[in-house]
């Protein structure tokens, strides 16, 4: 007997039923394709976001950077002097408001002098006149060709920004090399830049390059003691990588959903191998009874299974390219998430990691083959070949105590804390409270349906005896399910609980009337002085409360947290933060109080009642937390304090945004109005009712999650296609007992009942189990993964509808998929049928 | 961006037009005019190591007033610009070493001092200390280390120290030298520290305008003659390949002055040299005639071509010349040939 024979006799149900195996196929297929395209994504993401880096800092050896709202230029000679500096690169950075926009554009204030000298700056005007000659005229700007497309300017044109609440006229003089400079930005002098965008005396960061053999670390560490507090030298890579690992956990959550489809795909060969070598379990044992030895059978049904994977796997980087391609389209380059912006878009090839992709998916299949193979090569053949043992081959899986241990062991990995900021115990508990629900499915499927009552009507009774005496196989189905179903239940109630939360921040967090900003995170845009009195005055404000953020660095190296100065003295903190905690009331002699985030609490280890130090107008000031607030605004963390108590620090009186209280009876329409009448150049303030800033949130909290529900959706749908698969295997397996049953009178209505009713008891279970681990795992996901990924808290909300919506979808939908397969499997005469039986 | 400062070169290279009245006042005139729109510090040499080999070198610090900016109170507005250009010259090497900076002056990096003689770029630096010149430049492929000691009083050019540039009256500018300077220091290049000394000739001059609109470039000369005199001489070229104006300053040993009018002075070029980097042909022998004088010009080598268009966006011949009569030398200096390239313009 040759190879291609065995191969044939094994293999042969491939040909038999192409169907099932293009679902496993397709189970593995959209595994990899996601786990591709949200590399690719990701990859394109931190690529250009590096390279934008590299761009602004050049071929900088080290970046002193200070905080958002800049240092003290007399920083830059210090620096410039240090005798181990070869040049120093002062740079301004503005993030500069366009009046009617709601982006910003980036402006980088340089001296063209020192940054020639880093950055590649060539620039002409096309005709081979330098058209940086311009570069010192104090209104020029040179564009980035993707700003200068966005804005709709040429050479010679001239563009309006705003500093402050009053427009800045600069003039269009020359676009930057595009190979260089692909993400929006403008480059103008620094001189002038400080003159115009009101930043006289400020710089943002100082780029460095070292002289020959002065080691950068070493230096950098001698630098980092004598910078004043919240300024830090960084290597410019470090600025990629923190923008990167800001993102990291958002990633790594949507590459796990991607291992969960795959690990679903895997579960999916599995149904398959299980059901197709139980169906040839006894030409197998022929096979082994002509001389084939127990090895070559086991690694044939494996190598079918990396089959099916290598298959799936390609059919799934294919896939993912498309998914990729379309997703940076639609999405952008964060896919949704808000982590990256001013991203040009492109897709790179990344061979070796394709490679990884195509391993996994080949490893997964495989994995699915594994269990089959050992299990039917190792059967004795006589055994085998006997009629009734393929319930026999699977009773060995009613075992519990292994299911049983890994759902312990799972449960006792929540505690542990984050590894390098990422959850992975979290996920590894995930991973093992799924794989011992599906160990544990053959027993509790055979109790659960032991304990049905004996019923009268005949394919009902059937339906049960036949659950009840042969559970293994129902318990390949119910596996199918409970690992889609709670995957989806717990995305379900994470995702319910998570936007519930935010809506109920969103009105904490927001109490007063009306709120009006300069501009969104930007620099440049501010309310001064008058213009603040002016809003006090404006008649119906019965009370307007000032707010300026600004960013401290705690740590070097770690992203820096917002600060926000707003008036809290003498006021009730939890009517304005939203609190989670509050610490015992302030004794006199102590510190000022701040309240921090659950981010500042959970990233630096601040406890309410502690003292902690805060670089604040280039100071460390002391401070006690106060209270732990929550925050889904701010992921890097966010520390409030009383504004009376920052100006005094900083003298700075500016504010970025106000919140307004009005006199009663006076409509929030006629107030905006007035404002904008009032103030210079009040039409360009953001004047929003709480309402419109709640709208707008939630829809980009469900823009950013549109992702996960593409997801979900995905895992939902492998999930179908392995309670189809399993039950197209059921059926066909049980031809002849379907033959014999016609044979005994039974109709053929009767049997489509009977298999209909056996597959809506087996999906009531399984949705059941699945229900229940679905709410265990939201619960790791809300208190582990969440909380250790982003630092938020949320309540548990769960959306009790959806739920049983899904439910019932899901039992119908498996209820159906079974008539189907049963009435399919009866579309032969019963005599041929009977006749198929040993 | 760096071809991009030529404009800077136009303002910091060319010579002035409108009348100007002060005479010169020394010391103090030595430091920077910052209300003037253009001054340069300008050091030429002729330096000689102990195993004998020679060196010529050429350092000059251009100030240039931005009016654009007037108005900018920021620390960094760019109200005036120092560049810088240097470059020695090597027979063994056979082309120049050359290094350039620019800067805005500011935060005590680079800055032009008034009152005396001290401008500076980060660690470049041309200072008047004592009774001479301390000259400090560690470029990219050499450093320079050079105290120079005058042997002589200021050469004025022209009456009051304002030397005419064309034939408007109003066309001149502030302008002297210091001949015969003793050098000496050390040149650093190729790993080798070599102790040199030398005789250098040092060129102060200050304007506040243009060159005249169809001049292209001038052809310039300072020689330390053997016998202790001085002279200086240039000519401005018109489009059209004729002569638009003509000057110099003849100072005999015993110190009697000659100060030349355009008709008594004569360059006649002998030998071309093509640039192999751009094919700009220069002029780089020439017999030259002024008043009573008649001598020959020989470069020390053909390629002393000088590529500072990062910082001033020209190029232009720079170089090491000996001033030979009837085949004796007579004299060495430094020979300067500019618009060759491409005609300087507004």
């Amino acid at each position: 007997m040759n190879r291609l024979a065995i191969m044939k006799a094994v293999t042969g149900p491939v040909g038999d039923h192409p169907g099932r195996i293009f679902m496993s196929l397709l189970g593995i297929a959209l595994g990899v394709a996601l786990g591709v395209s949200i590399h690719l994504v990701n990859r394109a993401a931190v690529g250009e976001f590096s390279q934008a880096v590299r761009n602004v800092s050049g071929q900088a050896d080290l970046t002193v950077q200070g905080p958002a709202t800049g240092m003290n230029e007399a920083i830059y000679p210090y620096l410039a002097n240090m005798p181990e500096v070869a040049l120093a690169s002062p740079v301004l950075e503005v993030e500069a408001k366009l009046p009617g926009r709601s982006e910003t554009l980036r402006l980088l204030g340089v001296d063209i002098f020192r940054a020639s000298r880093l950055l590649p700056l060539a620039i002409e005007n096309g005709d081979g006149n330098p058209a940086a000659a311009s570069m010192l005229d104090p209104q020029a700007v040179f564009l980035s060709a993707s700003a200068a497309q966005w804005l709709g300017v040429r050479p010679g044109d001239n563009l309006t920004l705003q500093a402050g609440l009053a427009p800045v006229q600069l003039r269009l003089a020359g676009i930057l090399p595009q190979e260089s400079y692909r993400q929006r930005l403008g480059v103008m002098d620094i001189g002038a830049a400080q003159w115009r965008f009101l930043s006289l005396g400020r710089i943002s960061r100082v780029d460095l390059r070292l002289g020959n053999g002065v080691p950068v670390d070493t230096f950098r560490r001698k630098l980092a003691a004598s910078l004043p507090p919240g300024v830090e030298a960084i290597k410019p890579a470090a600025a990629g990588e923190r923008a990167a690992s800001l993102s990291r956990a958002y990633r790594v959550n949507l590459n796990v959903l991607a291992m969960v489809a795959l690990f679903t795909g895997a579960f999916l060969v599995f149904t398959t191998q299980a059901m197709t070598v139980l169906r040839r379990r006894a030409q197998i044992a022929l096979l082994r009874v002509l001389g084939v030895t127990r090895s070559t059978l086991s690694w044939l049904l494996l190598a079918q299974g990396a089959a099916i994977g290598a298959v799936g796997a390609a059919l799934g980087i294919v896939l993912g390219y498309l998914v990729a391609f379309h997703g940076l389209r639609h999405f952008g380059a964060d896919l949704g998430g808000g982590y990256f912006h001013n991203v040009a878009q492109a897709t790179i090839a990344a061979p070796g990691s394709l490679a990884v992709f195509f391993a996994l998916g080949i490893c997964a299949a495989m994995l699915g083959a594994l269990a089959p193979a050992i299990e039917s090569a190792r059967t004795p053949p006589a055994q085998a070949l006997k009629p009734g043992d393929r319930e026999r081959a699977l009773a060995r899986a009613g075992i519990t105590w292994p299911g049983l241990a890994l759902l312990v062991l799972g449960a006792a990995l929540t505690p542990l804390p984050p590894v390098a900021g990422l959850p992975l115990f979290g996920y590894l508990s995930i991973a093992l409270m799924l794989l011992g629900t599906v160990l544990l499915m053959p027993a509790l499927a055979a109790r659960s349906f032991g304990w049905l009552p004996a019923f009268r009507s005949v394919p009902l009774q059937i339906a049960r005896a036949q659950l009840h005496g042969a559970p293994g196989r129902a318990a390949i189905s119910m596996g199918a399910i409970v690992v889609s179903f709670s995957l989806m239940v717990a995305m379900a109630i994470m995702v319910g609980s998570f936007r519930h939360s935010v809506e109920h921040w969103l009105e904490e967090i927001l109490p007063a009337d009306l709120y009006l900003r300069a501009a969104q995170r930007v620099e440049t845009a501010f309310i001064n002085p008058e213009t603040q009195t002016l809003i006090r005055q404006t008649p119906g404000i019965r009370q307007a409360d000032f707010l300026r953020s600004s960013d401290l660095l705690l740590r070097p190296g770690a992203a820096p947290v917002t600060l926000i100065a707003r008036p809290l003295m003498g006021r009730t903190i939890s009517e304005i933060l939203p609190l989670t905690e509050t610490g015992a009331a302030r004794v006199s002699g102590d510190p000022p109080p701040a309240w921090i985030s659950e981010a500042v609490a959970d990233l630096y280890g601040y406890r309410t009642g502690q003292r902690i130090e805060l670089p604040i107008g280039g100071a460390q000031v002391e401070f006690t937390v106060a209270g732990i607030w929550r925050d889904y605004a701010r992921q890097s963390g966010a520390i409030a304090i009383d504004r009376a108590l920052y100006i005094q620090l900083t003298a700075d009186w500016r504010a970025d945004s106000a919140a307004l209280w009005l006199e009663s009876g006076i409509s929030a329409d006629a107030v905006t109005a007035l404002l904008r009448e009032r103030i210079p150049n009040g039409a360009w303030l953001d004047i929003a009712q709480p309402g419109k800033i709640r709208a707008i949130s939630l829809e980009i909290f469900d823009r950013s999650f549109a992702v996960t529900y593409i997801l979900e959706a995905v895992a939902v749908l492998i999930g179908l296609l392995g309670v189809s698969s399993s039950f197209g295997s059921e059926a066909l397996a049980r031809r002849n007992e379907f033959g014999m049953l016609r044979h005994i009178g039974m109709s053929r209505r009767q049997i489509g009942a009977m298999f209909g009713l056996e597959g809506a008891m087996i999906s009531t279970l399984g949705a059941l189990v699945g229900l229940l681990l679905g709410w265990l795992i939201a619960l790791i996901l809300i208190l582990v993964v969440n909380r250790q990924s982003f630092h938020w808290s949320m309540e548990l909300y769960p959306p009790w509808q959806l739920l049983f919506g899904l439910s019932a979808s899901l039992i119908l939908a498996a209820s159906f998929t079974a008539v189907l397969a049963g009435r399919h499997a009866m579309s032969c005469d019963p005599v041929h049928a009977v006749r198929e039986d040993w | 961006m760096r071809r991009a400062l030529s404009w800077l070169v136009i303002l910091a290279m060319l010579w002035p037009r409108t009348f100007v009245q002060a005479e010169i006042v020394l010391p103090h005139d030595a430091g920077s005019h910052p209300d003037l729109r253009t001054e340069w510090w300008y050091v030429t040499g002729w330096l000689h190591a102990e195993d004998g080999r020679n060196f010529g070198f050429q350092i000059t610090f251009f100030r240039s007033r931005n009016e654009e900016s007037a108005e900018n109170p920021s620390r960094f507005a760019p109200h005036q610009i120092i560049l810088a250009h240097a470059a020695i010259s090597d027979p063994s090497i056979g082309r120049l070493l050359g290094d350039q900076r620019a800067a805005r002056a500011g935060f005590g990096l680079a800055e032009a001092l008034e009152g005396k003689t001290d401008v500076w770029i980060d660690n470049w630096s041309l200072r008047q200390s004592g009774d001479g010149y301390t000259l400090s430049l560690p470029a990219r492929d050499f450093r320079l280390a050079l105290d120079f000691k005058p042997a002589q009083t200021p050469l004025l050019h022209g009456p009051g120290g304002l030397s005419r540039k064309g034939a408007g009256a109003d066309a001149s500018s502030h302008y002297y030298s210091l001949p015969q300077l003793a050098a000496s220091g050390t040149l650093t290049h190729q790993d080798n520290s070599f102790s040199v000394t030398g005789t250098a000739w040092l060129d102060h001059e200050w304007s506040d305008s243009y060159l005249e609109q169809d001049a292209v470039g001038w052809d310039w000369t300072g020689l330390n003659l053997a016998d202790g005199g001085a002279l200086m001489l240039f000519r401005i070229r018109a489009r059209n390949g004729s002569v638009r104006w003509a000057g110099g300053t003849y100072r005999k040993p015993d110190g009697t002055l000659t100060w030349f009018k355009p008709v008594d002075i004569r360059f006649t070029p002998l030998r071309h040299w093509r640039s192999p980097r751009n094919g700009t042909r220069y002029p780089v022998a020439w017999r030259i005639n002024a008043g009573t004088l008649e001598f020959e010009l020989e470069p020390m080598m053909d390629d002393q071509e000088n590529d500072a268009r990062a910082t001033t966006g020209t190029i232009y011949w720079e170089g090491a010349v000996r001033a030979m009569e009837a085949g004796q030398e007579i004299g060495r200096g430094y020979l300067e040939l500019t618009g060759y390239w491409r005609p300087l313009q507004l």
